[in-house]
């Protein structure tokens, strides 16, 4: 093990990954001399030279989809989109050809391609470039998508998207590019698909991905020696496919679930997780699923109504103590509070 | 109707968008009449397996979309002849002609129309999504330019590897007005990339003219740029189309990418459905005389390099070609719903969703053989 941060294991990862097979290359904007916007690639143009890190133009559509095209011929890029905002530009190859060119050609051509991209707001960027719109890829079969929250998981999650011979996904976040770990040596990929219990508990399910599953943990801990309370987090790890079962396990223990979201609530992921707690662990509920996420406005530039948008780890306490009221389990006084 | 074939435009020429009404060119003083004799059996072969598609559809043996040939069999087989066999094509959702050029059986084009497992796409494409890894055809694409930087990614992929294989990328001349077009041939010009695109300029995205849809209609112009060498081409003249497809296709060998537009003729409608009735009679007519099929048949017979009946035994073998092609199709299978998920991934996931319609999301029965229909 060694600790390092969210954004050293993805540097370190992405150069192994580079080193083990000649066919892994990068594209995106600015990734080289530049050293992308993130610094995720810091230092790789000049280890590998401008064929394996290739900065491109400003053509989201024109270089994810040559990605393709070359993923389609056996190489294995991984394209850097600057902001999942972005991805907007590309959304016709990501979703129209990415997606369907295993499927729609009978299974003769694969796209072994990982689109990394970072979401998030917070950083005061507008509403342009502060979205969480992973929803938008978690919608399509023939897409993966995985969300890591751990420096961990973003070296284990990295190495199976770029081993895998589907198009992936991998979504980043700006919060947690600085955020600090433990990262296993060795490099044994993750399961893409399956969520991960990160902490264990009894007295409700607190389920979150990228950025939320990272405050859910914290707000587990936190709870846990303020309150006394015994929260089970589950970090989903992967949007698509969604690993329902670890979430059903958990609520048939606890009985109650809050969802965390950075994106908006309408629609969202987390009205996905509701529909499936409600289908599979509905005699189990004590309460209704509670979700968490942002407030449905294009997000404001100025702090003061940005910070009130974003789900912040007061707005999950809340949710939590409403839930837990509602079904008597809270174990410290609510007049504290009040 | 003009009895000859046609020589590529010299630039003087290229303004003009028409196909020049009296073209009275001299025969090519080389003997090509192999290669036209050739060229005529799979231009002759594409209009008649075409209309056979035709019929298919009228028939409700083929399904969706279906978007013909016929009119362009000259610039297909001009434009197939210059490629190698390991060479790659691209092309859109207007490919029958292309996938028969390229070599693949006729009877599996037809049995993919007709949405049969012996389909060249197994039954998931279609007629707009013909795939064939044996022969390099790496699709037909139904969205308008989705294909040309999915083209220039596998040039980029052959340059990649120090490989001496060219792509070549077909699309309609509606499709230089999208971005994807631009931005990949900015692109390939940047990279040096192996790639030929290739207009295919019917003079109509579906009704609309390109004088309607292109500020700068004459279009190959499009690739200076991006310092793009180009060049405009009858597509009515398979040897014209040939000659030009060779240059580009040398071209893009040497490491710069090249636009290559061939003006040809939409026979008919957009689709097997559109009766294109925002063409008026003399177009029609107009049409009809300048058909690229007729023309070489007629050149053929006049040089007496094909007698009347050679010419109608070559036609006879291509419908019987294309009527065994359908009967083969109306044979195969559909495909078993069983195999429905067989293509979501194609490296397995744990918690990939294999539910039919209406299914609970717990603790539904898997879908099994035998549950067809």
């Amino acid at each position: 093990m060694t600790v390092m941060t969210f954004r050293q294991a993805l540097h370190d990862t992405l150069r192994a990954e580079m080193l083990r097979d000649e066919n892994v290359f990068l594209m995106g904007e600015e990734i080289g001399v530049f050293e992308g916007s993130y610094k995720i690639t810091a230092g790789l143009l000049a280890e590998f030279g401008e064929k394996r890190v290739r900065d491109t133009p400003i053509a989201e559509e024109g270089f994810t989809g040559a990605a393709i095209g070359a993923a389609m011929l056996g190489l294995r890029p991984v394209v850097e989109i600057m902001t999942i905002n972005f991805s907007l530009l590309a959304l016709d190859q990501i979703v129209n050809h990415a997606a369907k060119i295993y499927g729609m050609f009978g299974g003769q051509a694969t796209v072994p391609l990982v689109i990394r991209t970072p979401g998030g707001g917070g950083q005061q960027l507008g509403a342009t470039h502060s979205q969480n719109i992973e929803l938008y890829y978690a919608f399509v079969p023939g897409l993966k998508v995985v969300a890591p929250s751990t420096p961990a998981d973003a070296k284990a999650l990295l190495l199976a998207a770029i081993r895998d011979n589907d198009p992936v996904l991998f979504l980043e976040n700006l919060a947690l590019y600085n955020t600090k770990g433990e990262v296993p040596d060795d490099d044994t990929p993750a399961v893409i698909g399956k969520a991960a219990i990160t902490r264990e508990g009894s007295d409700l399910t607190l389920i979150g991905y990228s950025r939320m599953a990272y405050v859910a943990a914290q707000v587990a801990e936190q709870l846990a020696e303020s309150d006394g309370l015994d929260i089970e987090v589950i970090d989903l790890r992967s949007l698509r496919p969604l690993d329902r079962e670890t979430i059903i396990e958990s609520v048939k223990k606890t009985h109650v679930a809050v969802v965390l979201e950075d994106d908006w609530l309408t629609y969202g992921i987390g009205a996905e997780i509701a529909a499936s707690i409600s289908d599979g662990a509905f005699d189990y509920l004590d309460a209704p699923v509670r979700r968490v996420a942002m407030a449905e406005v294009p997000l404001p530039y100025s702090k003061s109504l940005e910070t009130a948008a974003l789900p912040s780890t007061e707005d999950v306490i809340n949710a939590i103590y409403q839930t837990l009221e509602a079904v008597g389990k809270r174990r410290t006084k609510i007049a504290q509070d009040s | 109707m003009s009895d000859q074939t046609r020589t590529p435009r010299k630039s003087s020429a290229r303004a003009d968008t028409g196909h020049t009404k009296a073209a009275k060119n001299p025969v090519p003083a080389v003997d090509n009449s192999a290669q036209l004799i050739d060229f005529y059996r799979q231009m002759i072969f594409i209009r008649r397996f075409e209309e056979r598609a035709a019929r298919g559809y009228t028939q409700a043996l083929i399904g969706g979309y279906c978007h013909l040939n016929l009119g362009e069999e000259a610039a297909v087989v001009g434009l197939m002849a210059a490629l190698r066999p390991t060479d790659y094509l691209f092309t859109n959702y207007r490919e029958h002609g292309y996938a028969i050029t390229r070599g693949i059986d006729p009877n599996r084009i037809m049995a993919e129309l007709y949405g049969r497992v012996d389909g060249v796409s197994k039954g998931w494409g279609g007629s707009m999504h013909m795939f064939d890894i044996t022969h390099r055809l790496l699709g037909g694409y139904g969205i308008v330019g989705g294909q040309i930087p999915l083209a220039t990614g596998a040039a980029l992929a052959i340059d990649y590897r120090d490989g001496d294989e060219v792509v070549m990328c077909t699309m309609g001349d509606g499709t230089t007005n999208v971005g994807a077009f631009h931005e990949s041939l900015n692109i390939a010009a940047l990279w040096n990339l192996p790639v030929v695109f290739v207009i295919i300029n019917n003079r109509l995205g579906m009704g609309t003219t390109v004088e309607k849809s292109s500020a700068e209609p004459e279009l190959y112009k499009r690739g200076s740029a991006y310092r793009i060498e180009s060049e405009r081409v009858d597509g009515l003249d398979p040897v014209a189309v040939f000659d030009a497809a060779t240059r580009a296709v040398t071209c893009a060998r040497s490491g710069k990418p090249f636009l290559l537009e061939v003006v040809t003729e939409r026979l008919r409608g957009h689709s097997v459905v559109d009766p294109a009735k925002y063409r008026t009679s003399e177009e029609v007519a107009d049409l009809k005389a300048h058909d690229p099929v007729h023309t070489l048949a007629a050149l053929l017979l006049r040089e007496n390099l094909l007698s009347a009946e050679e010419l109608a035994s070559i036609d006879e073998d291509a419908t019987a070609r294309s009527d065994a092609a359908s009967a083969f199709a109306e044979a195969s299978e559909f495909p078993a719903v069983s195999t429905l998920f067989d293509y979501t991934y194609a490296t397995p996931v744990p918690n990939d969703s294999r539910r039919l319609p209406g299914q609970p999301l717990f603790g539904a029965p898997q879908p099994t053989p035998g549950a067809d229909q």
